[in-house]
């Protein structure tokens, strides 16, 4: 089969501890998680999880199992291959000098959007919002400019349109 | 404190407002916490005092209706509490304090994970002002047990007791059933509280499916009917959702054979013609042959473990599989299935046996009756020492195959596997999934105190027993009705086996020194016999027999004994290893 990356949106209730749980599983069966953003949801007591992970059909299927025998996972939808709004939030600080600031702004503005939140004589901070592989592309274009700190969110995902992730129907997946 | 009787209130049993006791003191959480077990039917506790749980121990002779099993380590009192699950089919209960008396549980609640056993363990923790600032006898035990536990609590609050104790039973012992942790502070013990009538409990992300989809049911009847070679293979589930009478219903409306798994024993009598025992690693021949050849796979309450697939590439390699489990996340996990069908056993198999009409496999029935026609392995060549098997077959005679068993693990494990034909439901106890060395002794003794009209029989190694025999201390507390049967032959015999089959004989670190397990056994208080020649084994199980309270026989057997047949570990059917040289 396959290996691709799929994007898991998970609704979880909202009790101490309950991301150490997920986490936890994810480590003790080996399924390799390469992002993770978790916030409210829609429903009060929920949290909504989103994580990005690799692997075939058959792991994605064998993770949604086993997050479905924990007490707290209400929901789990591959969204995977949907069509979504995919953002990930970065901060990204660049050394930037009198020199080469106007070429730095220009390329993050200009190509990908970003908005500056902080300046002093030696560096910019960037802010920038998209699906992550246009993060990846800027902090590539960016990099020869001598990057000093990067902080990203983890990518969040929506279907677009009716089609949902939301706690409908909660069942039609078992414990 | 004030003991009071509080069998008098003259409702029902399954009453769910709180026991009113008439008391001087204000109710406090560790009351709490006792009312809250009465009222889930608790009458056995196993467990071992300490700082964070004296709360509890000082509220405990206030209900006398929960027996206290004192046991000589924590470890000792979760296989009690095990071994006390498997032969009722009810919650196991074992109790510990904080810091080590917890981490000491951590075995026990790993084999009942593994095992899916019901139990619920109970452990005291350090008061809520300390939690995080490595106090005294402080470990973070739900961090501990996450991977371990079906799922487990930290109670906060004294309020949150009787719930939080009521949602426990009903996980552990719903759907697939497991081991569930409660940590409880000590300060929460002491907090004044009263037990609230119980709720209805709504569990928004636990909803075990019982009732198998109607058209899985329908696809799995087709799959049947098409078959040529079609073969069940019968797990412990049969034997969790009591689903021996469907089982046999289906096997024999269907003419379909039964292979059993090592936990699956008891699940269709052996004698049965269409049961053809266990499978896997050191399953009978005729059993594993069935696999390789069958056409279509059934696999009932069972989760195609490596200790039965073998290699995965080569396992039932004609097979299409329906697979009935009431874990989805069993379904497809080691192995491909053509028909998945989630849901209770019991369920499933009736849904199936109505939905199916008879059908017949008389050339299938009869080529594996012919496979079976070659006798198994009965090593008898040298009667001046004393075969292991032998002590088995006899032990089955002497018993009729009716007493409990409860196994160690290792050789003596596969050969009272092989050799005691168990055949009722509930009555083998053995340690499956995790292969817990200790576990023979303490599970026994939970058995025996479960079940005390039955005759129970440990059957242990020289090398397991000497990991948790302090236990024989517990046995002779609470006269329990074990006889202990070491089955010695002074190596740590299956790792001895592998050493010698697949490490060049280079048996290292697997001979074991021993005590004089009968001098041991007396010293503890057990009338205990060494036997060492064949014609002293009939007398000695009589012997045993006729005590009443626990005994111990050391069986010195001959040391370098295999257990065939034998498929190596990760090998297929076709490297099957039939016998010794």
């Amino acid at each position: 089969m396959t290996q691709r990356s799929h994007t898991l949106v998970v609704l979880v209730e909202d009790h101490p501890g309950v991301l150490n749980r997920v986490m936890s599983l994810f480590r003790q069966r080996g399924f390799n998680v390469n992002s993770v953003a978790v916030g409210h949801s829609e429903t009060t007591g929920m949290s909504r999880m989103t994580f990005v992970i690799g692997g075939d059909d058959r792991m994605v299927e064998q993770v949604t199992k086993q997050l479905y025998k924990l007490l707290e996972v209400v929901k789990v939808t591959d969204v995977t291959g949907e069509n979504l709004i995919q953002r990930e939030l970065a901060l990204v600080k660049v050394a930037a000098t009198e020199r080469t600031r106007a070429d730095v702004m220009r390329l993050a503005t200009d190509i990908y959007r970003a908005r500056f939140v902080d300046a002093t004589p030696d560096t910019l901070i960037l802010e920038v919002t998209g699906p992550s592989d246009k993060i990846d592309s800027m902090l590539t274009m960016i990099r020869p400019y001598g990057i000093k700190e990067v902080a990203r969110t983890g990518l969040v995902a929506m279907v677009r349109g009716t089609g949902n992730s939301r706690l409908t129907v909660v069942q039609d997946a078992v414990a | 404190m004030v003991a009071t009787t509080p069998e008098e209130s003259g409702a029902a049993p399954a009453a769910s407002q709180p026991r009113s006791v008439a008391k001087a003191a204000p109710s406090i959480g560790a009351r709490v916490l006792c009312e809250a077990l009465v009222r889930e039917g608790v009458d056995t506790v196993f467990g071992y005092p300490g700082g964070a749980v004296i709360p509890l121990y000082d509220v405990l002779p206030e209900f006398p209706s929960i027996h206290h099993v004192l046991v000589r380590h924590e470890q000792g009192a979760g296989h009690a509490a095990d071994g006390y699950a498997r032969v009722t089919g009810k919650v196991g209960v074992c109790l510990a304090t904080s810091g080590p008396g917890a981490t000491n549980l951590v075995t026990p609640i790993a084999t009942a994970m593994l095992d899916s056993i019901p139990m619920v363990a109970i452990t005291g923790q350090v008061g809520q002002h300390f939690i995080g600032s490595d106090a005294f006898q402080e470990i973070d035990i739900t961090g501990i047990t996450l991977p371990i536990t079906k799922h487990n609590f930290l109670v906060r609050h004294a309020a949150d007791i009787g719930p939080t104790i009521q949602k426990a039973f009903h996980l552990a012992k719903s759907g697939r059933p497991g081991p569930v942790l409660v940590d409880i502070p000590k300060d929460v013990l002491l907090a004044a509280s009263e037990l609230g009538a119980a709720e209805s409990l709504d569990l928004v992300g636990y909803k075990p499916t019982y009732t198998p989809h109607r058209r899985q049911i329908r696809l799995a009847a087709q799959e049947i009917r098409n078959a040529q070679k079609p073969l069940i293979l019968a797990g412990h589930g049969i034997l969790l959702s009591g689903a021996m009478d469907e089982l046999k219903t289906l096997a024999e409306k269907a003419q379909i054979p039964v292979g059993l798994t090592l936990l699956g024993i008891g699940g269709l009598d052996q004698n049965h013609p269409l049961c053809l025992g266990m499978v896997g690693m050191h399953g009978f021949a005729h059993a594993n042959r069935a696999i390789y050849e069958t056409d279509v796979l059934i696999g009932v309450g069972m989760r195609f473990d490596d200790r039965v697939t073998g290699r995965v590439s080569d396992f039932a390699p004609n097979a299409r599989v329906v697979h009935i489990d009431i874990d989805p996340a069993e379904i497809g996990k080691n192995i491909e299935t053509t028909v998945p069908v989630v849901g209770d056993a019991r369920q499933a198999l009736a849904l199936l046996n109505a939905e199916l009409e008879e059908l017949r496999h008389d050339e299938w029935i009869e080529s594996i009756a012919e496979w079976r026609r070659t006798p198994p392995y009965r090593p008898h060549a040298n009667d001046a020492v004393l075969q292991p098997q032998f002590v088995m077959e006899r032990l089955c005679e002497a018993t009729d195959g009716n007493a409990i068993v409860v196994t160690d693990v290792g050789q003596h494990q596969m050969w009272a596997a092989q050799y005691f034909q168990c055949n009722k439901p509930n009555n083998w106890v053995t340690s499956g999934g995790l292969g817990t060395m200790g576990f023979g002794v303490p599970a026994a003794l939970g058995a025996a105190l479960a079940r005390p009209d039955d005759e129970v029989w440990a059957v242990v190694g020289d090398g397991g027993v000497q990991m948790t025999l302090f236990e024989f201390a517990t046995l002779v507390q609470e006269q329990a009705n074990v006889n202990v049967v070491i089955i010695n032959n002074g190596y740590l015999g299956m790792v001895r086996q592998w050493q010698q089959l697949f490490h060049d004989r280079n048996y290292s670190e697997t001979f074991i020194s021993q005590p004089d397990f009968q001098m041991l056994a007396t010293a503890y208080g057990m009338a205990a016999r060494t036997v060492t020649s064949r014609d002293d084994v009939d007398v000695a199980i009589e012997w045993a027999r006729e005590i009443v309270g626990p005994t111990l026989l050391n069986f010195v057997v001959e040391q370098e004994m295999n257990v065939y047949p034998m498929i190596p570990s990760g090998g297929s059917y076709g490297e099957l290893i039939e016998k010794g040289e």
